[in-house]
């Protein structure tokens, strides 16, 4: 675990980049986490992703599959590879301040 | 173990970490459920996890691209040690039937799709699906008989080729 900086706010990490504690996370930390990540900026079809994936979490204590959020996220599979090429469920739930999914679907 | 925690290790003995797998390709060759499925989930979970990947479906595991087919997947029952289930009650009528359908409802629990939806999902993730050629000549099948999310039939040399630098997952 480490501490890191995003956005002027001091956010603690695990070793893979994912926040610790969801509560140190706003959506300036979300835009740098993303930046960092290779997604320049965050369009409105990001955050429809970001925050299904963050909400998801705060609500149920776990991140939703890749299959709901297809279905339920209002963007659908093929789109959600597009925004993040480099695996949806995972970025998101970075850029959501959420823990890594440990789901295998 | 965790990709960071092979990396760890791997400074700690001071060799260099080994490069991450970027490109999978997964050919699924027979086609009962249980056979289907472990091709499937490490398909989607590879571009789940950004890398690339491809579906190559030969032999029995064409009924998983087959039109009329891929919804009627069964579990093997006969001859099939893991369900621990002698064989001659696994050859009753009805009972292969029964068994897919209560594995169905508790991957239905899991969030894991039926076959079809399976199928299309790893489509849609950007992971091209290829037939068989030998296999389709030798079910007397057409392109037309295949899910119109296949990309192409090819042969064995072309997966190959278009396999340049994947780790090939035989399943």
């Amino acid at each position: 675990m480490s501490t890191v900086t995003y956005a002027g706010t001091p956010v603690e990490v695990d070793a893979e980049g994912f926040l610790e504690d969801p509560a140190q996370w706003n959506e300036q930390v979300g835009e740098q986490i993303a930046a960092e990540n290779g997604i320049a900026e965050l369009t409105d079809r990001h955050w429809m992703v970001v925050n299904y994936m963050r909400d998801s979490y705060l609500e149920n204590g776990t991140a939703p599959s890749i299959r709901t959020l297809g279905k339920a996220s209002g963007v659908p599979i093929k789109e959600l590879y597009s925004l993040f090429p480099k695996g949806p469920a995972k970025l998101a739930a970075k850029v959501a301040g959420i823990p890594k999914p440990r789901g295998c679907i | 173990m965790s990709n960071t925690a092979q990396q760890e290790m791997a400074q700690q003995n001071g060799s260099p970490a080994p490069d991450p797998i970027e490109k999978v390709s997964i050919v699924i060759s027979r086609g009962s459920l249980e056979g289907v499925y472990p091709g499937l989930i490490m398909a989607n979970g590879a571009r789940m996890e950004g890398m690339e990947a491809s579906v190559f479906f030969t032999f029995f595991g064409l009924d998983a691209i087959n039109k009329s087919k891929q919804d009627k997947i069964k579990v093997a029952t006969v001859g099939n040690p893991g369900l621990h289930m002698a064989t001659w009650a696994g050859a009753i009528p009805g009972v292969s039937a029964m068994v897919t359908g209560k594995l169905g409802k508790e991957m239905e629990k899991l969030d894991i799709p039926p076959i079809p939806e399976f199928v299309e999902m790893i489509a849609d993730s950007g992971a091209p699906l290829y037939g068989c050629k030998a296999s389709v000549d030798l079910f007397g099948l057409s392109d037309d008989d295949l899910i119109p999310q296949v990309d192409s039939v090819i042969t064995v040399g072309e997966f190959y080729e278009m396999s340049a630098g994947a780790q090939i997952v035989f399943t």
